[in-house]
Parts: structure tokens; C-alpha cells; sequence
């Protein structure tokens, strides 16, 4: 079957790649660009673990058609540290331990800087759903939604 | 593993439906939150995708108090969980959306794919034919519109034939005195109701029924109105006895299936429960209406 171009933005870069419209957005990050930060997890839209955001939306990438992000920006885990300096959440989640295997982090990263970027004062119960989509089987969510209020609490300031 | 396909891009409606009607093994896909999780499991295996997510014409709320409210297809779950309009209007239908699926998934999938897909255990389905919605479909012959508990057919079939894409869903504003509620039963927040129901009463000046519906999800093939729920409320003066006696009918008139995740006894149980529970629920909205 006929490959197609797909042009986007991934991290502020520019990629052009040519792609079968089979290939879910997972594959063209980890495979065709090496961004290996996203994980694919369940593969079913159940676990989060391959979330990314689309235009500043988290999306499951793992059942999302790479093509249908055709002129789109696509900001990956690897995109959160900027000029080698992490973002407020990255940095929140090495304070508070959020981490326990890891698998779930780039996933959990993704989920709480979509919600970071559009939340106002949320409430503990707004950062908890926020990450409702994410399953983290290490089961270490308080250390996560810590994380997340100590960032709305604006305990991670950019100076 | 997904099976090859040509993937056809279509830059309006018309095209689109040109395009449908021309390939005759074509799937469409919209956000594909349910479509390629089949893809995936080779349960679905078109020879053409036809890709309708960028289709502006279709995404879109409009609300006006004559017409009521009126979204478009590739509208996502997400925009309409953040719509002010919804919220204030129609606000079971924002409560519904909280908890449908994940965030992610919202942020993708369509209202128009959701219906299309018709899995008896969706959640709008249940709540907008409490809502009394009609959904508009067509193909290059021509459109359609139907009561939306028309539309659905049996287990992932609707109305719709090869070429029909869903339009729009068409929302009537709600009568001064109206209430609706919907519940799903779950062990997890955002997965799919084991058994859901959704309910709506619309209440008379002297505060006796004018009309009634019971909506149940996961229940049978389709999302099942139970309208001898609505015959047995119809002109009452409302009470928690005819409420119970709802319940009871409820449990009685669904068609659920066992499963891993309970039993048929188990589900007629907690339908009968939830029923009770949504009309009260619903009555109580529409008296302070």
C-alpha cells in the first residue's frame, strides 16, 4: 500500500517521514524518530504509558494514526527539558520520588503537563483524575499527585 | 497487527461521501479510539480507511433556545466536556463525558465514531436518548435523520449502510421542567459501565409526569429504552413506591449477558438499582427546574 508523507512537528523540530497510514503515532516516535522516552504499554488504549501531547492535548499514541498528525505539534518526554533544564513537573517528580520501575513516568510526565498547562487551582481530586488515564502498576499515584500539587502550588517556579 | 490499507483523505463532506460510495470494502475512521483497538485484533479489515477527523464542516456546538443543541461528528468527547453551553444546558451530558474513557481518549475521539460504533456499553447512547436526540447520517443520496434509539440496531450495527457517515446529533432543549441523570456501574472510573442507566423525567405545572425515559447501557444489543417504564410513570404523581416498582421493571426488561466482569443475575440486580436511583435522581432535578 501507497506510503505517505507525514510532516510534523515533534519537540519544536521539523520531520518529514514517509510512512505506511497503518503506523500508529507510537511506532513513528520510538521507531522511525528513536524517541524512545515514549513507552508502549498495553497497546489497547488501557495504560497511558505511551501518552503524548498532540497540539497541547495528551493523546494515547499508541491508538493514534500517526498520519491524522499531519501538520501538527507533537511534544514527546523528551521535549519537557528545555535547553537542558527540566520542566517544573520533571523536577517535581525527582523531589517527591515518583518514580518506582519508570515505565509509567514518561506517560504520567505527559498527562500532568497537559493538565498543568490548562489547570487553575485544581483541587486534589482534579489532579487525581488528570491521571486517570494512566495506570501506574508500581502503584506508587500518591508520590505522583504530590508531585503534580507541589507544581500547582507553584512550589516550581521558573526563576 | 493492523492489515494493510489505502488511506483516502477526503478535504470535504462531499468528498468524503463520494468517496465512500466509491469503495465498496471502506471503513471510516474518525478519532479511531474503538475502531483500531478492532483493527488491532484483525476483527476489522477494510481494504480502504477513509479519514474523516479533519473534517471542519463537522466539528462544532451549536446551541439556540428554539433549536436546541446541535454537534457536529467529529466533534471530540473533550469539547464537549469543556463546551459552557453543555455545561449549563445539558449538564448530565458533561458529567457523562467526565467519565467516559481516559482524558486521552476524549482528547481524540468523536461523538459521531462513538455512535457509529454503536457498543451497547458506550456512555453517550443511553443519555442522549434520555435526552430525546436524533442523529443525522447520509451518503451521497441523500440524508436522514432519526430518533437516536432507532438508530441502533443490534450489537455494533446501526441504521446506517455502506456510504452513510453520522453528521450531526440534534438535541432538543430540554422542557422548563426536566431532569436527566445517568450512572454507570464500574469498578474504575474511566472504564466502561458494567451496567449503566440513564433516566429523564419532564414534570407537569401541577407536578405530575408528563414524560419519562429509562435508558439502559450494556443491557442487551443495543442501548435499551424501557418503555414500559415510561407508560407505567406517565400522568403520576412521582414516589419512591413507583420509582422501586421502575426499578423492578427494569431488571426485568433488560437483556444483559454474563461475563468476566458479573453475572446476569448480578446485572439485572444493579440495573434495577441504578434505575431507581436515576429517576429519583432526575425527578428531583426536574422539580427544581
Amino acid at each position: 500500500m501507497e506510503k505517505q508523507v507525514l510532516r510534523f512537528k515533534v519537540n519544536g523540530d521539523e520531520y518529514e517521514v514517509f510512512i505506511h497510514p497503518k503506523t500508529l503515532l507510537a511506532e513513528v516516535i520510538r521507531d522511525h524518530l528513536g524517541l524512545t522516552g515514549t513507552k508502549r504499554g498495553c497497546e489497547t488504549v488501557s495504560c497511558g504509558a505511551c501518552t503524548v501531547n498532540v497540539n497541547g492535548f495528551s493523546v494515547k499514541s499508541c491508538s493514534v494514526l500517526a498520519i491524522q498528525c499531519q501538520d501538527m505539534e507533537v511534544t514527546t518526554v523528551e521535549g519537557l527539558e528545555q535547553h537542558g533544564k527540566l520542566s517544573p513537573i520533571q523536577r517535581s517528580f525527582l523531589d517527591h520520588g515518583s518514580y518506582q520501575c519508570g515505565f509509567c513516568t514518561p506517560g504520567m510526565l505527559m498527562s500532568a503537563t497537559a493538565f498543568l498547562n490548562e489547570a487553575k487551582n485544581p483541587t486534589k481530586d482534579q489532579i487525581k483524575e488528570s491521571i486517570e488515564g494512566n495506570i501506574c502498576r508500581c502503584t506508587g499515584y500518591n508520590s505522583i499527585v504530590r508531585a503534580i500539587e507541589a507544581v500547582t502550588q507553584g512550589k516550581y517556579k521558573e526563576e | 497487527m493492523i492489515n494493510d490499507f489505502h488511506y483516502l483523505k477526503p478535504a470535504s463532506v462531499k468528498e468524503a461521501l463520494a468517496m465512500y460510495a466509491e469503495h465498496d470494502d471502506c471503513k471510516v475512521i474518525c478519532g479511531g479510539q474503538s475502531l483500531l483497538i478492532v483493527m488491532r485484533q484483525g476483527m476489522v479489515a477494510p481494504e480502504y480507511l477513509l479519514d474523516i477527523k479533519g473534517l471542519k464542516e463537522l466539528n462544532y456546538i451549536r446551541f439556540d433556545e428554539k433549536d436546541g443543541l446541535r454537534i457536529g461528528a467529529t466533534t471530540t468527547h473533550r469539547e464537549i466536556e469543556k463546551s459552557d453551553v453543555i455545561g449549563k444546558r445539558y449538564p448530565v451530558l458533561v458529567a457523562m463525558e467526565e467519565k467516559l474513557a481516559s482524558i486521552q481518549t476524549r482528547n481524540w475521539g468523536t461523538i459521531g465514531g462513538n455512535l457509529a460504533h454503536a457498543d451497547p456499553a458506550g456512555d453517550p447512547g443511553p443519555v442522549l436518548i434520555a435526552l430525546k436526540a436524533e442523529i443525522k447520517f447520509g451518503s451521497s443520496n441523500g440524508e436522514k435523520t432519526v430518533p437516536l434509539d432507532e438508530f441502533f440496531v443490534d450489537y455494533f450495527e446501526t441504521q446506517m449502510e455502506h456510504g452513510d457517515l453520522v453528521l450531526e446529533v440534534h438535541i432538543p432543549t430540554p422542557a422548563p421542567k426536566f431532569g436527566c441523570a445517568y450512572q454507570k456501574f464500574n469498578l474504575l472510573d474511566s472504564e466502561m459501565g458494567i451496567v449503566a442507566a440513564a433516566a429523564s423525567v419532564t414534570l407537569n405545572a401541577d407536578g405530575t409526569c408528563a414524560d419519562a425515559r429509562v435508558v439502559l447501557g450494556n443491557a442487551g444489543p443495543t442501548p435499551l429504552r424501557v418503555t414500559k417504564i415510561e407508560d407505567l410513570l406517565k400522568g403520576k404523581k412521582l414516589d419512591d413506591k413507583l420509582f422501586a416498582e421502575a426499578g423492578k421493571i427494569a431488571s426485568e426488561e433488560a437483556q444483559p449477558v454474563a461475563d468476566i466482569h458479573a453475572s446476569e443475575e448480578h446485572r439485572r440486580h444493579v440495573l434495577g438499582v441504578l434505575t431507581k436511583r436515576m429517576l429519583k435522581k432526575a425527578f428531583e432535578q426536574a422539580q427544581k427546574a
